[in-house]
């Protein structure tokens, strides 16, 4: 079975996320923040990470840095939901470790598409 | 075209039959759609409301809903019957604007369920009945039977209940 | 596949909501002295998340307008621009203008769009003013994607080469991190490969001579690919766009006119011919080497269950939050509370079932026991049930921020708001009714209380004014207090104020506390003109009366010069009431404890006939009117009417008298559940609910204050 762990703050996004992913088979772990997802992350081990940038308590890119450092995390597809659209995020969270990233507004189809790009 | 034509025309014809509870008070048989009966019960003491109309009988605890009990014979002005262990309570609903109440009207006893061709109820007559008409929506003869069908939406105003803005309000 | 947006609609009305209280919360903190770049981010994030959602759920016009906001918030948060007292107000103003757009959205409405237009170019025009160094263009909202594609010729080439097979030369050269990324060079093959037909040559030159130096977890590989697809580079640069930073890349489109020849001794195809292979064979190949990662660790997660039930019950909740509109957020603690009680409920069940089935006199006790424990748990269950309808008080006060600062800008003086207790729980149908006839209080502070700045100096005190809003528990009730220390009620201009409404007699004789309640009167009014702030004399005596509706009393504490107090006073929960059951004939009734005052039994002297056919009796140098209950209910089973044979139970009528009430008999005193008459029935003066005995027989409970107004018809 495919774990996901979806980290969002906004409880829409995170419903929608959760609602499509498993819509398509996959489990879903919800996380609302980066803390409570490195908590979660290090609880079971997660076959990708889909991540909001802004998050109060610690925001996704740091969350991507601090799993990265985690043994088991070291080649996890970890994903970035950012309405950033300039470089600048992007490239921080790529620095971070980040596998890529799904710009906002997204709908559940090409959140599906990207995540069935990473876990194959 | 035609034959469908002919086909509605033939089901206009056909009887449209609804049930109804009838049930006696005094000598008198009356009958409510069956729809609106929530259930029959026997009769229990009422808690009593002050300062209402005798016939408000008072309220009953009906799992956990506070139902209030009317005696139909005294709303009708046909006097009054002690109660025994026969007095019976139908206890009607009716919806109104999304708002469903519940009461309990004791009658004398229940007599049965009859299915009426609604096409032979007749309109409120002028007749020699006690009761006063405006409760009254037909009348329908079974069995050489006189049943007076009565108005559910009119059995449940009582006073002050369909006004019920103003009195929430003249109490303060 | 097809979801259905719409169920996360409310969701994220409900959200964004909250996320614009938060803003406006954090508005009104900002010190514009020294700004808190926390403070700021808290604001920002707010927006921003709005925006993602709005623009995920379709609501483009609120994303738009977002956009502007967060740009704002945006550059104020980078330190690009200065946080101005001009610029918060700005922001206020669309945190209020996006709040009806919300609202209107949820609502199915159609936005002010006239409105918003003129909020989002004042928005826009603070946006271009001053020391904006942004170099991104504002006016555009931002609901637009992701990877920019390059200029590129690749368009036109396209164009130009229809007919003949584009190919694309693809040269890849991963860095060696490339894989601590979760990038996997088989994806993007394989994405490729469905853009058309992919040929992959390894390129191994990269690997280290001696292969003990080698890290397994770097990528030493390096790819020469050939694409044979009908794409723009635009579409190649896509599948790359992840890595362009942690690879050599290079993509060229073969001279069309070239291809078809030189197919065959393509020079890299000449040097390694034989690695030439089906891109699957690779993409095996290379899933060996680049997941050098152990996958059955995620497979051997022990704790499953957990693991799936905890999305699940999060999405009953939430399917069950978009249905009903009128929600309810319950801390999760609650939640788990009644679980655990419900669960030893069933234990109990269980045993009761089992000392039923197998009934003897020998264990009679262990049943006893059983009903005791049911009777405990379903109490506590009830108490339980009963709290989740608690909500902080926070969810009123938070709204008085936001009022007092609007409203001392209007009426041009200075105060501080204070708010104490407000994690204080109240039933949710409090914080309903309670809000605005608090705004009232409050707005009267504001207007009639606190006193101009130059005023208030003059006086000696200090500058800012101070308004106190607070909770706190006593006894049975929750009191809500607003406080200031303004001019204070002045008892002589109110009652000459009434002398000239008429509402009282000149030569009546009010007690302090009489004359304060005054101005609950209505048609009162005693501000010296009318103000747009707190209105005309409408208000005042309705803010009572919505508290009495919530069967709460109001207390007036003032001092000339020194300031006011005003004390709401709220049952805890309205759902159920302490009540004292009483007995008149065969009746029983329940009478609020929290009306009562003493109960006694009367002797001879202390009873006073009033001229006429009034009573009274005399308690603490005080004559109480009397009131027969079964008079005014007209009970005639009554068991004596003579005053000394029964009781009477002095009770409080909420707006300060009192009188006895006649009755005959005390019962026991319970808490019982309130249900409500007029649900099948119809209000009945004098009685306020009716709630269900021990026993399943109906009690009526008395409306005290209705019942002295019965009386004195």
């Amino acid at each position: 079975m495919t774990t996901i762990l979806a980290v969002d703050d906004s409880a829409s996004m995170r419903q929608m996320v959760n609602f499509t992913l498993k819509g398509a088979g996959y489990t879903v772990v919800d996380a609302v923040d980066g803390d409570d997802a490195l908590i979660k992350a290090q609880e079971q081990v997660f076959d990708c990470i889909v991540t909001d940038v802004n998050m109060p308590n610690k925001d996704g890119i740091t969350l991507i840095r601090d799993l990265r450092a985690i043994p088991d995390y070291k080649f996890t597809p970890m994903l970035m939901l950012t309405t950033e659209s300039g470089m600048e995020k992007k490239q921080q969270g790529k620095a971070a470790g980040a596998t890529g990233w799904i710009v906002k507004p997204f709908n559940p189809d090409q959140l599906l598409k990207t995540i069935k790009k990473v876990l194959g | 075209m035609e034959s469908v034509k002919e086909q509605a025309f033939q089901e206009d014809k056909v009887k449209i039959l609804s049930q109804f509870l009838s049930f006696k008070l005094g000598n008198e048989e009356y009958a409510v759609d069956i729809l609106s009966v929530q259930e029959i019960r026997s009769w229990e003491p009422v808690s009593r409301i002050p300062n209402t109309p005798a016939y408000e009988k008072g309220v009953v605890n009906l799992r956990g809903d506070i139902v209030p009990i009317i005696d139909l014979r005294e709303r009708f002005n046909l006097g009054n019957l002690e109660y025994d262990n026969l007095t019976v309570v139908i206890v009607l609903q009716f919806s109104f604007q999304d708002v469903t109440r519940i009461m309990g009207f004791v009658v004398d006893s229940v007599s049965d369920v009859v299915a009426v061709d609604s096409q032979i109820i007749q309109n409120s007559p002028n007749f020699g009945a006690k009761v006063s008409i405006e409760f009254i929506n037909g009348l329908v003869e079974i069995n050489e039977r006189m049943l007076m069908i009565l108005d559910v939406e009119k059995l449940f105003k009582l006073e002050g209940i369909d006004d019920n803005g103003d009195t929430e309000s003249d109490k303060n | 596949m097809s979801i259905d947006m719409e169920q996360f609609h409310q969701v994220f009305f409900e959200e964004s909501f909250e996320c614009l209280d938060a803003m406006e919360t954090g508005l009104l903190n900002l010190d514009m002295g020294a700004v808190d770049s926390e403070e700021i981010n808290t604001i920002f994030r707010a927006a921003h998340s709005i925006k993602g959602g709005s623009g995920t759920f379709g609501f483009d016009n609120v994303a738009a307008y977002t956009h502007v906001m967060e740009t704002l918030l945006d550059e104020m948060r980078d330190g690009r621009r200065d946080v101005t007292q001009q610029a918060v107000e700005v922001l206020l103003g669309s945190v209020d203008c996006l709040r009806e757009m919300l609202n209107a959205i949820e609502a199915k409405e159609p936005v002010d769009e006239s409105r918003v237009a003129e909020h989002k170019k004042s928005l826009e025009t603070e946006l271009n003013s001053a020391q904006s160094t942004t170099d991104e263009s504002e006016s555009t909202p931002v609901v637009q994607e992701a990877v920019t594609p390059e200029p590129t010729v690749a368009a036109s080439i396209e164009a130009s080469v229809l007919a003949s097979p584009v190919v694309w030369d693809i040269k890849f050269v991963p860095h060696e991190d490339l894989l601590v990324t979760g990038n996997d060079p088989v994806r993007m093959f394989r994405e490729l490969a469905e853009l058309g037909k992919l040929d992959v040559t390894i390129n191994l030159e990269g690997l280290p001579d001696n292969l003990d130096g080698l890290n397994p977890e770097f990528c030493y590989l390096a790819w020469d690919l050939v694409l044979t697809a009908d794409v723009g580079k635009d579409e190649i640069d896509d599948v790359f766009a992840w890595v362009e930073d942690e690879c050599d890349l290079s993509i060229v489109l073969r001279d069309p006119v070239v291809v078809p020849l030189n197919n065959t001794d393509d020079t890299q195809a000449l040097v390694l011919p034989e690695i030439v292979a089906p891109v699957q064979e690779v993409m095996a190949a290379a899933e060996e080497i680049t997941e050098p990662e152990p996958t059955e660790e995620s497979v051997e997660i022990t704790d499953e269950t957990t693991v799936i039930v905890a999305p699940k019950e999060k999405s009953a909740e939430k399917k069950k939050a978009a249905s009903h509109t009128a929600s309810i957020r319950v801390d999760t603690g609650k939640i788990d509370g009644l679980i655990n009680m419900v669960g030893e409920l069933v234990i109990i069940q269980s045993m009761l079932s089992l000392a039923g089935e197998n009934f003897s006199t020998d264990n009679l006790d262990r049943l006893k026991l059983g009903l005791s424990q049911l009777e405990r748990h379903t109490r506590e269950l009830q108490e339980s049930v009963m709290n989740i309808r608690m909500l902080p008080i926070n969810f009123v006060f938070s709204r008085f921020p936001r009022l007092v600062h609007d409203l001392s800008l209007k009426l041009e003086k200075k105060i501080e708001l204070k708010l104490v207790g407000e994690n204080t729980e109240v039933d949710k149908t409090v914080i309903e009714m309670i809000s605005d006839p608090l705004v009232h209080l409050v707005r009267n502070s504001l207007d009639h209380g606190i006193e101009i700045p130059e005023e208030r100096l003059k006086k000696g005190k200090p500058e800012t004014g101070s308004i106190t809003l607070a909770a706190y528990h006593r006894g049975g009730n929750i009191v809500i207090e607003v406080k200031d220390d303004g001019k204070g009620l002045n008892k002589e201009v109110l009652r000459q104020k009434a002398i000239e409404k008429g509402l009282i007699a000149d030569n009546a004789i009010l007690t302090d506390k009489q004359i304060y309640h005054l101005i609950f009167m209505a048609g009162f009014s005693t501000a010296e003109k009318l103000t747009d702030v707190s209105g005309r004399g409408v208000g005042m005596d309705v803010v009572r009366r919505n508290i009495q509706e919530l069967g709460g009393s109001v207390e007036i504490d003032s001092e000339l010069g020194v300031g006011s107090t005003m004390s709401i006073s709220l049952p805890l929960t309205l759902a159920i009431l302490d009540g004292q059951s009483i007995t008149v004939g065969d009746e029983t009734y329940i009478i609020p404890l929290s009306a009562i005052v003493e109960s006694m039994n009367m002797e001879e002297g202390q009873i006073n006939h009033v001229v006429g056919k009034g009573e009274a009796f005399l308690l603490h140098g005080e004559y109480l009117p009397i009131i027969r209950l079964h008079e005014i209910f007209n009970i005639t089973s009554v068991k004596s009417s003579n005053l000394i044979e029964g009781t009477v139970v002095v009770v409080d009528g909420l707006d300060g008298s009192r009188c006895g009430l006649f009755v005959d008999e005390l019962l026991g005193q319970q808490q019982v559940v309130i249900k409500s008459l007029e649900k099948n029935y119809r209000s009945i003066d004098g009685i306020s609910s009716a709630t269900i005995l021990g026993d399943g027989s109906v009690a009526l409970i008395l409306d005290i204050p209705g019942l002295i107004k019965l009386s004195n018809q």
